[in-house]
This record gives C-alpha cells, sequence and structure tokens, in this order.
C-alpha cells in the first residue's frame, strides 16, 4: 500500500447531504437550521440519509468508506455515478461538477470513467459470462468482435478463462463476483466503485478476492471507492479510510491514523479490537528528531538523539550523558523501514534498550521507541465498559 | 319511489342523455370505425380462411411442433396431438378453426395492446393508481355490458365479438407486464444504468428480458381468458364453436352443446400446455439452478 498523499485530487466530495421524504428541500432548510436526525423524523417523516459529507478521494488510491448497515454509506456510493441525486452539495469529478452533466454527458460519464462492482453481484442471470462482461462495451456502442476480444482479457484477468460460455446461476458466489469485478473493468474506466463487493461472500473465498484486487489494483492503479462494513477489509485495502455513522463522517485518515488517534468515542471502540501491531506502521509512529553533528551540540537536548559521523553513518546517543569524548556514547543504531508494521520491530525493540531509527526511502524520519509502541498498542481502559457497538 | 329512497338524481334524464349521446356517435362515426377495424376484421377471416384451407393434418402438425419447440418434451407433445386429432374426431374442426383464428387474433392484439400499457406502468405509479382501477372494472363488470356498445358501433357480427374480446382478456397481460418488471431486482437495474445504459436499453437489456416469465404468464391467462369468452362473444355473431353451443341452447339439444364444450376444454388444454411449458423453459434459462 504505497502511499499516493502526492497524487491530484480525483474526486472531491462537497458538502452533500441526502434527505429521504416527500420534501428533501424543506427538511433540508429545517436540518441546516440546526435539526437532528431523530428530530427531523419525528417531526417530519424525513429520513436524513446523509449530512454535509466532504472527502477528497486521489488518483490511484483505494479509498474505503465504512460504517454498519444503516450509517448511509451505499447511499454516498450512489452519488458517485448519480445513482442517488444528492439534496444539496457538490461532487466533483476531475474538476468537474457531476451533478450539471445533463442526460446524454452522465451517460457518457457511466459508459467511460466510472463502472461499479455490486454486492449481490448484479449480473444478467440470461446473459453468458462473456456477454456480461461486455455488457458496458456493448451499451457504449463497440462492434461486437473488438468487445468480446477486450472481454476474454478481463476474464482471464480476474482467473475466469474457460467459463466464459457458462450462466451466472451455474457459478458460485466468488466466480459470480469476479464476473462483476471483469465487467467493471472491462469499460477501462479510472474509477471503480464496490459497494459491499466481497461482503456476500464466505470469509476464505473473501480473503482471495482481497488479494486479487490489491494484485489487480497493483497493476491498474486504478482510483477505486471501496464501501465495507468489515474494519479488518477496510485496513486491508485501504490507503485511506473514512467512517461513516448516522450519515455523517465521524473521522477520515489512513487506517494505522485512526488506529492511533480515533477521532471520538465512537470510532474508538469500533476500532478496540484490532490487532494494531499489525496494522500500524512503524512509520506512523516515529517521533522526528533533529540530526546533531556532534554530541556536543546536542547537550541541550534530551533522551535518544541521532548524531551523525559526517560520512553519512548516523549513531544514537542519550543526550545529556556524561561522557565528554567525542565517540563514546553513541552507538550503532539499528534501522527499519518505515512501511513495516510494528510486529516486525517487537524483535529488535525488544533485544536492546535503544530505540529503533526508522528510515523511509533512504531518509531518516525518527526514532521509534519501545515506550511508543506500547503507548499506541494500550486499548483504552474506559472503552472496556461500554455496552457493545450498536448502530 | 317505493321504498322511499330520495330521488337525488335523475336518472331517468341522465340515461337518456347517455343513450342518445351514444347514438350520436354511432351515427357520425360508426362509418369511420368501421372503416378503422376493416384491417382487422380482414386479418380475422383471412386467417380463418387460412385455417380452413389447410389439411387437416398440416393444421396437427403444425401444433405439435410448436408444443415440441415450447416444451422439448415428448409427453406434452403427444397430448397436443391427440387432442388436436380430437377435434376432428368429435366433428367440430371447422369451428374449432373459427375459434382458433378469433382466439388467436383476440390475442394477439390484447398483447401488442397490453405490453405496452404494462411497461408504461412499470415505469410511472401515477399511470398504475389510474390505471388498476379501469383493469378492476373491466374484469368486474358483466361482459355482456360490454356487448352492447360494441354491437351499437359495428352491427352484430365479428369485429364487436372481437373487441368485446380484447376488453375482456387484456387485464392479465397489462397486470403482470407491470407487476413482472416492478420486481426486477433493483441491483440490477441500478448495475445497467451504472454502466451508461440508456431507459430503453435498460428496458430491453435488463427488465423485460428478467420480466419475461410474469409476461408469458400473463400473455397464457389472456389467451385463456379470450378462449372463454368465445361462447359469449357467439351471440354477437362470432361463430365458430360457441356458436355452436348457443345453438344447443336454443334448439335444446345435449349432444351438440355437449361436442362443441369438449371442443372448447381440448383447445384451452392445448394452448395452455404449450404456453406453460415455453413458460417453464424461459424461467429455467434464467435461472439455472440445475
Amino acid at each position: 500500500m504505497a502511499d499516493n498523499s502526492s497524487n491530484q485530487i480525483r474526486i472531491k466530495v462537497e458538502n452533500v447531504s441526502k434527505i429521504f421524504g416527500p420534501d428533501p428541500k424543506a427538511a433540508m432548510a429545517a436540518v441546516e437550521g440546526g435539526m437532528g436526525k431523530a428530530e427531523l423524523l419525528e417531526s417530519s417523516n424525513h429520513v436524513l440519509g446523509l449530512h454535509a459529507i466532504n472527502l477528497d478521494i486521489r488518483q490511484g488510491e483505494t479509498f474505503v468508506i465504512m460504517g454498519l448497515s444503516g450509517s448511509g454509506k451505499s447511499t454516498l456510493i450512489r452519488h458517485f455515478n448519480r445513482l442517488i441525486e444528492p439534496t444539496a452539495g457538490r461532487i466533483l469529478v476531475d474538476g468537474e461538477d457531476v451533478l450539471k452533466l445533463g442526460k446524454s454527458a452522465l451517460r457518457e460519464f457511466r459508459r467511460k470513467k466510472i463502472s461499479m462492482v455490486f454486492q449481490r453481484f448484479a449480473l444478467l442471470p440470461h446473459k453468458t459470462v462473456l456477454e456480461n462482461v461486455i455488457y458496458g462495451l456493448l451499451i457504449d456502442g463497440m462492434a461486437k468482435p473488438k468487445a468480446r476480444e477486450r472481454g476474454m482479457e478481463q476474464i482471464e484477468l480476474v482467473g475466469l478463462g474457460g467459463f466464459e460460455q457458462h450462466y451466472p446461476g451455474q457459478l458460485s458466489g466468488g466466480m459470480q463476483q469476479r464476473v462483476g469485478l471483469a465487467r467493471a473493468l472491462a469499460t477501462d474506466a479510472e474509477i471503480l466503485l464496490m459497494d459491499e463487493a466481497f461482503s456476500a461472500l464466505d470469509p476464505l473465498i473473501r480473503h482471495d478476492m482481497q488479494m486479487q484486487l490489491r494484485e489487480i489494483q497493483a497493476r491498474l492503479h486504478k482510483t477505486i471507492v471501496f464501501i465495507t462494513h468489515d474494519l479488518d477489509e477496510a485496513l486491508l485495502l485501504g490507503n485511506h479510510i473514512a467512517i461513516l455513522k448516522d450519515g455523517m463522517l465521524r473521522q477520515v485518515g489512513t487506517g494505522a491514523g485512526i488506529l492511533i488517534a480515533p477521532a471520538d468515542e465512537y470510532v474508538a471502540r469500533f476500532v478496540r479490537d484490532v490487532n494494531r501491531a499489525r496494522i500500524v506502521t512503524c512509520g506512523a509512529l516515529a517521533e522526528p528528531k533533529p540530526i546533531y553533528d556532534s554530541p556536543q551540540a546536542a547537550s541541550g537536548d534530551s533522551g535518544w538523539v541521532i548524531i551523525s559521523d559526517g560520512h553519512g553513518g548516523h549513531g544514537l546517543m542519550r543526550a545529556g550523558s556524561k561522557h565528554d569524548s567525542n565517540t563514546s556514547g553513541i552507538e550503532a543504531a539499528i534501522t527499519i523501514d518505515a512501511s513495516a508494521n510494528v510486529e516486525e520491530a517487537f524483535g529488535a525493540l525488544s533485544r536492546r534498550d535503544r530505540p529503533l531509527m526508522v528510515m523511509s526511502e533512504g531518509r531518516i524520519s525518527g526514532l521509534l521507541g519501545w515506550q511508543t509502541v506500547l503507548r499506541a498498542l494500550e486499548r483504552s481502559n474506559e472503552a472496556e465498559h461500554k455496552p457493545p457497538l450498536s448502530n | 319511489m317505493s321504498n322511499g329512497f330520495p330521488e337525488l338524481l335523475d336518472i331517468r334524464a341522465f340515461s337518456i342523455a347517455l343513450d342518445d349521446g351514444f347514438t350520436q356517435i354511432v351515427i357520425k362515426y360508426g362509418e369511420t370505425l368501421e372503416w378503422i377495424f376493416l384491417p382487422v376484421l380482414k386479418m380475422l377471416l383471412g386467417m380463418e380462411k387460412a385455417l380452413l384451407w389447410l389439411p387437416w393434418w398440416v393444421v396437427l402438425l403444425g401444433l405439435t411442433g410448436l408444443a415440441w419447440t415450447a416444451s422439448r418434451r415428448w409427453g406434452i407433445t403427444l397430448a397436443v396431438a391427440a387432442l388436436t386429432f380430437g377435434i376432428g374426431l368429435i366433428g367440430v374442426w371447422e369451428q374449432a378453426m373459427a375459434t382458433i383464428a378469433l382466439m388467436l387474433v383476440a390475442t394477439m392484439l390484447a398483447v401488442l395492446i397490453g405490453l405496452p400499457v404494462g411497461i408504461g406502468m412499470s415505469r410511472s405509479n401515477r399511470m398504475q393508481t389510474t390505471t388498476l382501477p379501469v383493469l378492476d372494472i373491466m374484469q368486474t363488470m358483466p361482459i355482456f355490458v360490454y356487448l352492447i356498445p360494441f354491437v351499437m358501433l359495428f352491427g352484430p357480427g365479428k369485429i364487436p365479438a372481437l373487441l368485446a374480446t380484447i376488453v375482456f382478456a387484456i387485464p392479465p397481460v397489462i397486470r403482470l407486464t407491470n407487476l413482472g418488471i416492478r420486481q426486477v431486482d433493483r441491483e440490477i437495474i441500478e448495475a445497467a444504468q451504472s454502466f451508461g445504459a440508456s431507459p430503453l436499453q435498460v428496458l430491453f437489456s435488463a427488465q423485460i428480458p428478467l420480466a419475461l416469465p410474469a409476461i408469458l404468464a400473463g400473455i397464457n391467462q389472456t389467451t385463456m381468458m379470450a378462449l372463454s369468452m368465445v361462447v359469449i362473444a357467439s351471440m354477437i355473431g362470432a361463430g365458430g364453436l360457441g356458436y355452436q353451443v348457443l345453438q344447443g341452447i336454443q334448439r335444446l339439444e345435449i349432444s351438440k352443446g355437449l361436442l362443441a364444450g369438449l371442443g372448447i376444454v381440448f383447445l384451452a388444454i392445448i394452448f395452455d400446455r404449450i404456453a406453460q411449458s415455453y413458460g417453464r423453459r424461459v424461467h429455467k434459462t434464467l435461472k439455472l439452478e440445475d
């Protein structure tokens, strides 16, 4: 999972709200006046589906929107290709306001730029695997022989070679979803929407599909918006994760960021049972430290500091230690890559009492001590006494 | 009124106005309407003639072949062949051909009109709420009531019989087309839309194929209802098996009524089997639960 934060923003969601009911505009005014979800339902029978959602989704990343059922995540993803129209707000894809597209421009947008994978596969049962895969291409008016050729490539890509003449009803759930994935990839759309795409599959198959998606993504670099209710899936796939509850965003960040610093009580309870050591990377925990040229220069600092030997090598020293000789007290630094997870650092940390030097692309990003690690892995006690997560 | 119910409406004046008004319509538009329906009449007569012109064994082979294509099962195919043979055996072949012609043309027109109406209903809730009560009335109003205006417009004959049959037989195909399309899985419709399919593309690539079993069930019911109208339609000149039954009543001939009635039953079984087995096969290809 490379960090793509430097890439350009592909999808920008600005202040999007969605209200279901007979008169959403009037209800929207009430919500802007400060009315809450429960109150709105009580007083006017309108359901606040989404409230003031803001998101930036970058080119080439997998952006996971996570929430339990009823949180509005499936509603939100349907806004990106306008299967659902928002009550208020803007959605920009490559800087263009999707909501301003006319009917034919919207169809063109759906044919070329964005495609979708569905929870219950949504394949056409009367068409063969190949016909399903090339559905989007034929809708776009591609000639059949060319579409078939393209379709066969996609079928091979998802590992369904030999099944192209089967009907969906003859395939297992996992295979059907591969067809769904191939169908979405066939149109060569740069944005892929996946609505709980793997939720209907049993755990082993789901894991296979997750791995396959990561593999395909490593090759194709699509911009993926992935919806799930499964935190492990979110952490495994997502470069960024947005947590949604009752139609409101609770937190947006990297998986590690959310685990280390949950924005509120709800998120904290959500992430409580995750094995952080396997998710949090050393880079996320590294404390940036200045690099000193000599032990003397570091005398004003405290704790462990980094000393450069002037030849590109680095050592560690406890600042303020009594040694005044130039070299004594400086110990060789053990390095670890920023992308390694904390679990991989356990061994090195346990053998010495000094911190590890965290390297990111050949540069020092900071030090990682065992105290920091323990603090990050600690589960807050308060959370233990809370009632289980409710929706 | 003798029971003292207050006369709030002047029913007599209303009746006179309605009757007079309709008579005016008949005088003004009767000929135009007859002219409009001339092609339909020609089609009906043409089909009747063709069926009678064909040697009986060709019709038998045709129906048997149809049964085989629809069902791919020997049992049904043989039953259809035997029943068709039976119609000739009990001596009502000619009348049966006239009845088949009327039924087929009525069903064809009912489907031609009913499909678009059903599709329209499935796409608009307002159209559904206005059309459903009309269908209810069409199905509960005694059939004889339809006969009056049609006979007035066209005079006794095949056209009013055909139109009354269509009015009576069309509701199932409309209802089931509407229902079938509305029951198509939402996610599949969304999938089609998400790939940029236009409403017409969604209709023809997803909605109609997936609603086909329901639509076929509707067409089957429509066929059966058209067949059940033949006796009543014969009162205004439809001819065919129904007329035989009517004659049986008028002359008090049990045998005549019974044989013609049997002929109707045979026809019903033949067309029901063909339509049903075809519907079942479509269902199977959609689900493929093998």
